[in-house]
């Protein structure tokens, strides 16, 4: 039985008439110990499946089941065995570090001693600090806390809703070597980013934008699955040449991607031939190259479709 | 100040208490330029772009914004900059027509001027038929556009742009950093941060903070050489990761 799995789900806001669609029928389905993601940009509905699947908020349609427990019959024995890091910072900013965790470890009748071992790594990062109110904390230790309450009664599966928005390179690699950690003691791990860089370090991804799901695989079938030529073009005017090439025949797309802009063409566009109609526009110190797709280029070429 | 510099920055710094957010910041933005002003959570990068829109006074040090002394002048470097952040762009209970005449009237722009380039403004963003509806309804991509373009709608010389882009889809994202060149075309001069490492190459300069000072500044091309690492990404990482102090 996998441990997350999502059949349909449908979820509206508001009245009748404005009703707006947040998931239009989603399904997908999660093995156990699998890190797996969900990836898209603010609005894509990321938010309403994880309150769905932590038993905050009803489908209208469809059906779910976390540890083959109903959502919406057994959410109290759902909450039992989950745990759950919202996307806003949500623990009690005046009690101390040391207090919430206490806190949280009593509601779920249990104990900081009990899976210490389970908390350990995180918790010394932020144990000099045991003292300090939660709201005095840095964003990268209330990050840490957070994620030591969700996991102080030993869940077998952890939903972590965009916990690494905002926060900048250094910090997101240390979050994610974390969840690598968690990931090695078998517990089964549904994070949700907007940064399609992270896909790479999830086992697989569902690639979700305005309230469906585009594709779900693992980040290599993804990248595999894109057919085109893509090439990275670059030379000393790159505004100039992205207009260019956006008008030259065969080239279907033409987009900044870092120091490069990525060009996607038919199949029949060779190297040569974009190189020689750059030359042709007067462009100089011209560098094109096939490349690779990341997950962004796939991510935008489903959103045509 | 020589007249090809824009942005001034001289030993700037602020201590709250005996932290020091922002320790000895030295720097030149020219007109025209796209600059990436990058750090770690907690490097005191909110802490800089405040004291320079003039929002907050400095402890020590000296700087310039569009020709006015920080000290003696903020409300004029009101006037010069736009400014706009991720989380507080526009009112969502206000139609999009209504925001442009609101943050237009603020800066005291004639009506004249303000009816002229709404409607321009709306052709460019193919809002026309949309003007009257409430921002709220508004998709977060087209809402990122539109703050945009209302930070620069008064034609300040200078936008400050706080992380703009974060959590904006990958069309978006490169939609909006196509409007910030047309718009550093235009010799609007562009000071951005950004968590995306990608849109760091975008920039002609980037400063990276760290623990309050600024740790290396150039194009991108040239901190990846003098770091000898392969992508903005590796820079960053191999400079921030000297940082003693975490967090914001």
């Amino acid at each position: 039985m996998p441990a997350i799995h999502v059949e349909n789900i449908v979820k509206r806001y508001g009245k009748k008439k404005e009703a707006v669609t947040a998931l239009h029928g989603i399904s997908l389905s999660v093995e156990r110990g699998e890190l797996f993601g969900i990836i898209g940009p603010d609005g894509a509905g990321k938010t309403s499946l994880f309150r769905i699947l932590t038993t905050l908020l009803i489908p209208e349609e469809g059906s779910a089941t976390v540890n083959d427990l109903d959502v919406v019959k057994d959410y109290k024995a759902i909450r039992q065995q989950v745990g759950y890091m919202p996307g806003k910072f949500s623990l009690y900013q005046d009690l101390t570090v040391a207090e919430n965790l206490e806190f949280f470890a009593t509601i779920f009748n249990t104990s900081i001693e009990e899976h210490y071992d389970l908390i350990k790594d995180i918790y010394v990062q932020i144990e000099p600090f045991r003292d300090r109110r939660a709201g005095k904390l840095s964003g990268g230790m209330k990050q840490k806390l957070a994620l030591c309450c969700a996991l102080i009664h030993e869940p077998s599966v952890l939903f972590l809703d965009e916990p690494t928005t905002g926060v900048d390179a250094v910090s997101r690699k240390e979050f994610w070597e974390m969840l690598r950690g968690l990931r090695a003691r078998s517990i089964t791990i549904l994070v949700s980013t907007p940064y399609m860089d992270e896909a790479s370090l999830c086992d697989r991804v569902a690639l979700i934008q305005n309230g469906k799901i585009m594709s779900i695989d693992t980040p290599q079938g993804i990248i595999g699955s894109f057919q085109k030529p893509l090439y990275a073009a670059r030379t000393s005017r790159m505004l100039e040449m992205q207009r260019n090439l956006l008008q030259m025949p065969g080239v279907e797309e033409c987009y900044l991607c870092g120091e490069y802009s990525h060009v996607v063409t038919q199949p029949a566009i060779r190297t040569e031939q974009l190189i020689h109609y750059l030359q042709q526009h007067g462009h100089d110190q011209i560098d094109v190259k096939p490349v690779e797709p990341n997950i962004e280029d796939c991510f935008m070429d489903l959103m045509k479709n | 100040m020589s007249s090809d510099v824009i942005i001034s920055a001289n030993n700037l710094t602020k201590i709250f208490g005996d932290f020091r957010a922002v320790d000895g910041i030295s720097f030149e933005v020219h007109p025209g330029e796209i600059f990436g002003f990058l750090g770690a959570n907690g490097a005191g990068k909110t802490t800089a772009m405040r004291m320079l829109c003039g929002l907050s006074m400095p402890s020590s040090g000296s700087a310039t914004v569009a020709g006015f002394d920080v000290y003696k002048e903020p409300e004029k470097i009101k006037r010069s900059i736009g400014y706009m952040s991720q989380k507080f762009s526009l009112y969502e209970d206000l139609t999009i027509r209504e925001n442009i005449r609101f943050y237009a009237g603020i800066y005291g722009k004639s009506d004249a001027f303000i009816k002229e380039k709404t409607a321009a403004l709306l052709e460019q963003l193919h809002l026309r038929s949309e003007a009257n509806k409430l921002v709220r309804s508004l998709p977060l991509g087209w809402k990122q556009k539109l703050a945009f373009s209302v930070a620069i709608f008064h034609e300040p010389r200078i936008v400050f742009l706080d992380e703009p882009t974060g959590g904006v889809d990958p069309v978006t994202r490169r939609e909006f950093w196509n409007m910030i060149y047309a718009a550093a075309g235009a010799g609007i001069t562009v000071f951005v941060t950004t968590h995306y490492m990608d849109e760091a190459e975008y920039c002609s300069r980037v400063s990276i903070m760290v623990d309050g000072k600024i740790e290396a500044l150039d194009t991108p091309a040239g901190l990846k050489q003098s770091l000898n690492a392969a992508s903005m990404d590796e820079v960053f990482l191999k400079l921030a990761r000297k940082a003693v102090r975490s967090g914001d």
